[in-house]
């Protein structure tokens, strides 16, 4: 059970404050954001806080989305992974309602917010974080920001702040916001987002590589009709034997999609998932993942990156990066950023097409001693490519 | 509109500063209050958001309370809201303006609308005045009774809130019988769920005054009432689903058939998207198997694949959590994961505080098969701008070398870093090769012709310095030039800051002393004066204390400064293996992620239900005094046995039980279900007559609970009543339990 929920802008201003049981002393808010701005461990600094500190008896839990801190606290042993959860589910659920969820939104809406905050939690037990219940106990009408007006979301955003949201254009619709006709459009939208990691060794073998991806729907279904989502025909789940490395090539060319494992949402019902690979779901209003999953198979990723540093005596250096696009030319791939850090010299970034060679010279005020190629990289590599996933994996109706 | 953002920070002009602005607050509203004039909810909503913003900034609004209760008299429910939310706020502050409130929340606890009754009653019971809590008993009891499960939801929250602002009031109404009552027959899973966390709260701080309190919260395990919640189980929202596994986690089965049966009832709560709810149920296979040594180890294998899942997918706050509990595992049985090494790659935009539990983890898995690869990879991190983390790396690489038989390849890529030329390297890297050297001395030669080489005065953070300085003592001998860099160090005396160092520093010098007299007696002249001269007590002390010493007799000095030494074989654990056996105990709460037990970090009265560590602490403490010997060794043989043996299963039994089944001992244990299953017998058949009219489910769900029909009478059963968890898993007993024998192990031993 917690005992305070509040958000805080990137500055620290108390944007939402509410006080479940009264058993955290009033300064928390300050105790919070000075712990985690000035955060310290083993005595070096710009370290970044942990999710989860104590400070004299009192847990705070924290996560930040969309530049916002959302923050628990609580005096008892209690599950990090429920409250870290719900912290997340509760943003959600406020965007849900706003459209969109940012310092600029929650400051219009905050007294719609405080309804959400009255009925998710009572007395620090959570009551109910679904969407689509809570809307009958929101009396509050959502005032809309302007979302052209918000800073666009990278694609890396998607990963690197938290929840993954929808790239690109994503919905930013209150559920509860009508339509200025009158009437409701009946939408829904369902995204495969993956993030692939591979490791290219220098001589381009493909190290290690993963998947992690998500289903994710949105609903603006009046009704509750049942869903089903057909996935691909051929989807094995589990890997059989123990080996999650190594026994590549027993699936590849098969078109076999083998996941090593996989979670779903609660609403998700697997009746007939072993017969034809389908899921049966009502969708809930708002936004939410339908499943997880996580594969180590080999697949082709649809980039190949080489990056290659020639020292050209101790105050010059060339970085060579080629980024070649491995997918078919009918596709293209946006808002590419390729990152590579150099030791402590400079930052480049740069935006390449369907390939792309980037030639740097680098020239330094100091003497480098012969570590250059150690101290750069690895090189790192976000993107978008729409209509396009790496795993196979697919929704072929729903 | 939007609330002013610093306001309490920066009083520019254009902010407002709170006083003025509260007073005109003040007056607006009284005219408002009295006014019936159209549009006039408007006015007031926007008045009203102006005072929660200001409430919500911090700023004092406590004086327009009046004001806020006359305009309330109104039908528009966010206006009521809002007002529910302020008089929430200031009411325990202001306890004679809380009674103005008393009236028209009492009315709206009456309202036709179930959603008014609903949150007038919450507002209610969130007064916190204790002087009122007469008012709160009446509309909470005809709240419990309410046709609507809302209104029941928000009555039994409140009956927990009434039991802290007043808990002889709550206790005299009979309340904990009633919420009892009402989880075992309500249809609507919320409210069971609130009444199993009220009641677990209430009887837990009662617990320790009343012993029929203590009994109700032992019933809560009992059969009857497990198996009540585990059928329900898939009902229940995935909130309320954590607390009734969390509770599960602590039902001691009766034998092995049940064990399985429960989990293949939850297994499919492995695949859950919320990682609370996997957490939850791992804790219940970890618990239930503690006493099956073959299962247990598979109950590992089995929870690998969600758990790597949910750390792939959701935030980085959200895989730190679940990481942390994976991290447990691994170090609980590192040689389970040992084959999953490359899970543990670090990424490079992963936060710190992720980096660093994978490195951990990274280096428990490390055996002779995977050592080459790990350290590889880590040696590309120790090569990392970030410096911190090149910091744990080579720290993490340094460890290896520690716990491995063959470390060749490691000491020359230890040296290599030495190579690097940074500073921080080299420090991290000193450390490390001083430890390497105390463990295996063979490696000395190697070790010292690279170490000759840094200059001390590239050298600056203390420990590092402590270290090559404990190097050139102990290796004096066979570094040329070490008297020599020695005296130089003393030379600057007056510029080390640290104790540490010149501690070492004595100590060196007089190691030194002994194996090349001629070349150090000067410095070691110079190194006593200061180290008496030493403002320091410990430096003063040991100066002190070698001065006497070699004045007393040359030969024993020796014998004391330089004696035969034997190398290290295992460096101390930091941790006592009891400790670690708590935490596990403590599996899915924050004592995982602090990696301490919870008595280390909360408050006596935080321990939250279900928690006996206080007992067990004295238990634990009583035992450790009487005899030292039963209780490490009981520990030792938990931490290496339980997961690697599996034919010692006679002996497991009684002994996991005594030490992590402790926190749930035996009285409990053997205590039989008759008792608490007839007790709700009977209060089931009281129940129908009394609530039936309202929750017409309720013979449902007796059904559902002892498998029998309403007919049975309150006879005392000779027997406790058979009871059946329902057939909702996904495979039959006899499959499941096949299942689990056959699932592949990657252990090789």
């Amino acid at each position: 059970m917690i005992s305070q929920f509040f958000v805080l802008s990137q500055r620290g201003d108390n944007i939402v404050f509410r006080d479940y049981r009264g058993e955290v002393q009033k300064g928390s808010t300050e105790t919070f954001f000075r712990k985690v701005k000035f955060w310290k461990e083993d005595g070096q600094e710009e370290a970044q806080a942990p999710p989860v500190f104590n400070v004299d008896g009192v847990n705070y839990f924290h996560v930040k989305v969309a530049g916002l801190l959302f923050v628990a606290t609580t005096r008892v042993n209690v599950s990090p992974s429920l409250v870290l959860e719900l912290l997340q589910r509760i943003a959600r659920v406020i965007k849900d309602y706003l459209g969109v969820l940012s310092e600029d939104s929650l400051r219009k809406n905050f007294v719609l917010v405080y309804e959400l905050l009255d009925e998710v939690i009572d007395f620090g037990y959570v009551q109910t974080t679904s969407t689509e219940v809570l809307k009958s106990y929101i009396f509050n009408e959502p005032i809309a920001v302007d979302a052209a007006r918000l800073p666009p979301l990278g694609p890396a955003a998607i990963f690197m702040q938290g929840s993954k949201r929808m790239p690109g254009t994503a919905v930013t619709k209150s559920v509860i916001a009508n339509e200025p006709a009158g009437r409701k459009r009946e939408e829904i939208f369902v995204d495969i987002i993956e993030k692939i990691s591979v490791t290219f060794s220098s001589s381009g073998y493909i190290l290690t590589s993963e998947i992690d991806g998500t289903i994710q729907m949105k609903s603006y279904l009046s009704g509750n009709p049942e869903i089903r989502v057909a996935l691909n025909e051929e989807l094995n789940i589990g890997r059989g034997g123990r080996s999650l490395y190594g026994n590549y090539r027993s699936s590849a060319g098969s078109g076999a999609v083998v996941l090593d494992d996989c979670n779903f949402h609660e609403s998700v019902r697997l009746d007939s998932f072993d017969m034809d690979r389908t899921l049966t779901l009502v969708p809930p209003d708002g936004e939410f993942p339908v499943m997880n999953y996580r594969m180590t198979q080999e697949f082709r990723p649809p980039f190949r990156v080489t990056a290659l540093i020639e020292e050209a005596g101790n105050l010059k250096a060339e970085v060579i990066i080629k980024v070649r696009a491995e997918f078919s030319s009918s596709i293209t791939a946006n808002t590419i950023v390729v990152q590579m850090p150099l030791p402590k010299y400079t930052t480049r970034e740069i935006v390449g097409g369907s390939e792309n060679t980037l030639r740097a010279k680098l020239s330094f005020s100091q003497e480098s001693h012969g570590n250059i190629t150690k101290e750069s990289g690895p090189v790192s590599m976000t993107f978008t490519i729409p209509m396009y996933n790496a795993s196979g994996l697919q929704v072929i109706k729903s | 509109m939007a609330p002013p953002g610093q306001a309490q920070r920066s009083p520019s002009p254009s902010q407002p500063s709170g006083k003025g602005e509260v007073s005109d607050l003040k007056a607006q509203l009284r005219q408002l209050a009295g006014s019936r004039a159209p549009g006039v909810d408007d006015s007031k909503r926007d008045l009203f958001k102006k005072v929660i913003s200001y409430m919500t900034v911090g700023i004092d609004v406590s004086s327009v309370f009046g004001e806020m209760v006359m305009c309330s008299a109104t039908s528009d429910i966010v206006l009521k809201k809002m007002c529910y939310l302020y008089v929430g706020n200031y009411a325990k502050g202001n306890p004679d303006l809380a009674l103005l409130t008393i009236n028209f929340l009492q009315r709206d606890c009456k309202d036709e609308d179930p959603m008014i009754r609903g949150l007038a009653l919450r507002s209610l019971c969130s007064l916190r005045v204790a002087n009122l809590v007469e008012y709160l008993v009446g509309p909470l009891g005809s709240g419990l009774r309410d046709g609507n499960s809302y209104v029941r939801t928000v009555a039994v929250i409140g009956i927990l809130k009434l039991y802290h602002i007043s808990a002889v009031t709550c206790i005299d109404a009979d309340f904990p019988a009633m919420l009892k009552r009402l989880m075992l027959n309500d249809p609507d899973t919320q409210v069971i769920a609130n009444c199993l966390a009220a009641l677990q709260e209430i009887w837990t701080l009662e617990a320790s005054n009343s012993e029929e309190a203590s009994r109700e919260r032992e019933a809560l395990l009992s059969k009857p009432l497990i198996y009540y919640f585990l059928n329900r189980i898939k009902e229940f929202s995935e909130w309320a689903q954590s607390l009734v596994l969390e509770l599960v986690a602590k039902y001691v089965p009766s034998d092995n058939n049940e064990i399985f049966d429960i989990m293949n009832l939850l297994e499919d709560r492995l695949q859950h998207a919320n990682g609370a709810v996997v957490l939850a149920t791992i804790k219940v296979f970890l618990q239930l198997t503690l006493s099956m040594n073959d299962v247990h180890q598979q109950v590992y294998e089995r929870i690998k694949a969600p758990l790597l899942t949910l750390v792939s997918s959701g935030s980085p706050e959200q895989s730190y959590a679940v990481l942390s509990h994976l991290h447990l595992l691994v170090m609980r049985a590192p040689i389970l994961f040992s084959s999953d090494y490359k899970h543990f790659y670090c990424q490079y935009n992963e936060p710190f505080y992720v980096k660093k539990l994978k490195l951990e983890m990274l280096t428990a898995v490390a055996n002779e098969s995977n050592t080459y690869e790990i350290v590889t990879e880590l040696c590309e991190y120790a090569a990392n701008v970030d410096i911190p983390m090149a910091r744990e790396s080579i720290r993490a690489v340094g460890k290896i070398a520690l716990q491995q038989y063959d470390v060749n390849a490691i000491v020359d890529r230890l040296l290599q870093f030495l190579e690097m030329e940074k500073d921080y390297v080299t420090a991290e890297t000193l450390v490390l090769v001083k430890d390497l050297l105390r463990k295996y001395p063979q490696w000395s030669q190697d070790c010292i012709a690279v170490v000759g080489n840094i200059s001390s005065k590239n050298v600056q953070e203390p420990k590092a310095k402590a270290a090559l300085i404990w190097m050139l003592g102990e290796y004096s001998q066979d570094m040329h030039d070490a008297p020599y860099i020695l005296e130089s160090l003393i030379e600057n005396w007056e510029d080390e800051h640290s104790s540490e160092v010149r501690l070492h520093l004595l100590t060196a010098v007089m190691k030194c002393f002994f194996k090349r007299p001629p070349e150090t007696q000067k410095a070691l002249g110079d190194a006593l004066a200061a180290g008496l001269a030493d403002f320091h007590q410990d430096v003063h002390d040991r100066a002190l204390f070698y001065y006497r010493l070699l004045q007393y007799n040359v030969t024993v000095a020796e014998r004391v400064v330089n004696p035969p030494k034997q190398a290290v074989s295992v460096f101390a654990d930091t941790q006592s293996s009891e400790i670690k056996d708590r935490i596990f105990d403590e599996f899915n709460s924050l004592s995982v992620v602090y990696q301490k037990p919870s008595y280390m970090f909360t408050d006596k009265e935080h321990r939250g239900p279900f928690e006996f560590s206080d007992e067990l602490g004295n238990l634990s403490i009583g035992a450790d005094a009487a005899d030292t010997v039963v209780p490490a060794h009981q520990v030792d043989a938990n931490d290496k046995d339980l997961l690697l043996s599996t034919s010692e299963t006679e002996k497991e039994d009684g002994r996991a039980l005594s030490s992590n089944g402790s926190a749930y001992s035996a009285p409990l244990y053997d205590a039989p279900a008759s008792v608490p299953a007839s007790q709700i017998q009977s209060d089931l058949v009281n129940l129908t007559s009394g609530l039936s009219g309202h929750v017409p489910a309720a013979s449902l769900a007796i059904d559902d609970l002892l498998g029998l029909g309403l007919s049975v009478t309150p006879a005392p059963a000779p027997s406790p009543p058979s009871l059946s968890l329902n057939p909702k898993a996904v495979l039959d007993p006899g499959t499941f339990q096949q299942k689990w024998r056959q699932l592949p192990i990657s252990l090789t031993q």
